[in-house]
């Protein structure tokens, strides 16, 4: 199976390309940003319409509850900052305000993950799926690469109801097509396979593309599946796939505790129960060192998807 | 310390007579449910009587989420719930007999306002302290966005303030010019553990507001002149570049002898016993619910 490479770029690019489209689109789409204007990629909705685009500086909580105020005119904030200060950092503004509120604010998190880099641990949150997946009323989504992240920050702008969107700063191969259509909450099944399902969100996506060659190479039919939306989990798409495969391997720039594969393992231990291994970060703080370095060291690289996915396999009844 | 409380004797149509039915309401829903919290309630009873009964332009038979073209409030210590929910009640919203099933399994009126049991005259979840400014910011962003010159007002307890995301809202608010909001601070000196100024001393609260960048006005919450007065004063001064904070000084308790001059209210309800202690203070000048 070949996967057409058509570009590199980073997923928060897409993010800014969408907001910008979404800015000429729709005049209810209102952007709000901490002091990371350049980094979000806002500049282009921010210069496009200033009169729609509110800076609100170094003050995430202040962010969160101006955006929730914003929905009551009938507008649809975008607040936009790093993962981390969209998420621990502002966690009761936008539980109170934002979920149990069920205002129409659009929480857009960039930096997610191991591969925000040299920065370090700091500002590397591997927690914000699970925070956000517990909160009733909130969807996640954590689209794959700069097409899908374009296509998912348009696609949430016409869904009525608080949104996490998480997405990333390192250039990552795009493998999208520009024309596909993002439907919220249902998965991408990439390639069809028999021996093993992977179920992988983000860059572990493109990851897990990249493990499909050395998978086949040793005879192994692998199903991947984009899971783009945690949450609703298409629990339709993983029921079907492990009927034929009966083992999941679940891939994550996040962790183990909390994340895809714990919000996967729900439905497989309620409905059909079979071998689950996960690539994910097991309950460690990262470090500095480049996006690559650093999913190398903490095994949510390509060989780490191949070896799980050798794991899952030898588990399964016979 | 025991005050001697003037019985408010006005007739029925008059603010004071209003207040007097609210403060009815209050006590009896929390002494209902052994829950709740009368005392900042009844502090604030007097000022949103005045503001639902007088200040703002709304709509209270056809609520509307989005509250174009009204004015707009939002409660941002959510615990004096009881006084809201009976202004509410009483200015139209929702049927008066509603307020029976406060705090209990199933009612529209939480323990702290919500917004998921789409109770009319709510458009904010509060309890969790300190986000009500940022809210009522946004809004009032919103408002001048869409050319609609009503305006936004929010009520904050003085212990709230001890909140850092209310400072974060504050110099946002003067930093961007947002002059269509009047934040009214309830200085009644008291929070759940004692004194403000012996929990956490709020320091000049006048001169952080002025060096914050907002109009900063003073009134006594307890007397409709003073209020109406100051209300006035504070509309005036929307549209010129500031937004706009009332320093509103009350007793906690107000208008149950007990209850005032201390702390101890704030969150604790009255048994049968001083329930009715409490309602022979207050005239019933619109009937119980």
């Amino acid at each position: 199976m070949e996967f057409e490479v058509l570009g590199n770029k980073d997923t928060r690019s897409g993010f800014g390309e969408g907001l910008a489209e979404l800015g000429q689109q729709n005049p209810d789409v209102v952007a709000l940003c901490a002091d990371l204007t350049g980094s979000l990629k806002m500049d282009a909705f921010q210069k496009s319409h200033p009169d729609r685009f509110f800076q609100a500086g170094i003050a995430e909580a202040n962010m969160i509850g101006l955006a929730a105020g914003m929905t009551i005119g009938g507008k649809i904030p975008f607040t936009g900052t790093f993962a981390n200060f969209s998420t621990g950092r502002v966690y009761d503004q936008i539980r109170q305000s934002v979920a149990y509120s069920k205002k129409n604010v659009k929480i857009c998190a960039s930096h997610a993950g191991l591969t925000l880099g040299e920065d370090g641990a700091t500002h590397q949150v591997l927690e914000d799926i699970g925070m956000m997946r517990m909160l009733p009323n909130m969807t996640v989504i954590v689209p794959a690469d700069f097409n899908q992240t374009k296509q998912a920050t348009i696609a949430i702008a016409a869904h009525d109801g608080p949104v996490y969107l998480r997405f990333g700063r390192p250039v990552m191969p795009i493998f999208v097509k520009p024309d596909a259509e993002f439907i919220i909450g249902k998965a991408d099944v990439l390639t069809e396979g028999t021996d093993v399902t992977i179920i992988a969100c983000g860059h572990m996506v493109w990851k897990s593309i990249e493990a499909l060659k050395t998978l086949h190479e040793m005879g192994i039919s692998a199903e991947l599946i984009n899971m783009h939306t945690i949450k609703p989990l298409d629990e339709a798409a993983i029921l079907k796939s492990v009927a034929k495969t009966r083992c999941v391997v679940t891939a994550e720039e996040h962790m183990m505790n909390g994340g895809l594969g714990e919000a996967v393992s729900q439905v497989l231990s309620r409905k059909h129960p079979v071998p689950q291994e996960y690539v994910a970060v097991n309950d460690t703080f990262g470090e500095s060192g480049t996006p690559m370095e650093l999913m190398t060291k903490y095994h949510i690289d390509t060989p780490d998807v191949v070896a799980a996915v050798q794991r899952a396999i030898a588990r399964k009844v016979k | 310390m025991t005050r001697k409380v003037q019985l408010f004797s006005m007739e029925n149509t008059t603010l004071a007579g209003i207040a007097s039915q609210v403060r009815r309401d209050i006590v009896r829903m929390v002494s209902a449910v052994n829950s709740g919290h009368p005392g900042g309630s009844l502090g604030c009873t007097d000022f949103l009587t005045y503001l639902y009964f007088e200040q703002m332009q709304h709509n209270a038979n056809d609520f509307q989420m989005d509250g174009k073209n009204e004015d707009l409030f939002f409660l941002s210590n959510g615990h004096i719930s009881p006084v809201w929910y009976s202004v509410l009640a009483r200015a139209g919203y929702f049927p008066v007999a509603e307020l029976g099933t406060f705090r209990k399994l199933g009612t529209r009126l939480q323990g702290h306002p919500s917004t998921d049991k789409n109770l009319p005259g709510i458009r904010m979840a509060s309890g969790s302290l300190g986000q009500g400014l940022s809210v009522g910011i946004g809004a009032a962003q919103i408002k001048k966005l869409n050319q609609d010159p009503t305006l936004v007002y929010t009520l904050h307890g003085d212990g709230e303030l001890q909140e850092g995301q209310i400072w974060e809202a504050a110099m946002y608010a003067a930093a961007n010019k947002v002059d269509n909001i009047i934040a009214t601070i309830d200085a009644n000196g008291r929070q759940i553990d004692g004194d403000v100024d012996e929990v956490l001393s709020l320091g000049d609260l006048n001169q952080k507001w002025l060096a914050f960048g907002w109009e900063v006005l003073h009134m006594d919450g307890h007397h409709f002149d003073s209020i109406r007065h100051t209300m006035q004063q504070a509309k005036s001064l929307t549209g010129k570049g500031k937004p706009v904070v009332i320093i509103m000084k009350t007793e906690m308790g107000q208008g149950v002898d007990y209850m005032m001059g201390s702390h101890k209210w704030h969150g604790v309800a009255p048994n049968a016993e001083q329930l009715q202690a409490a309602l022979d203070q207050l005239e019933e000048t619109h009937g119980d619910y």
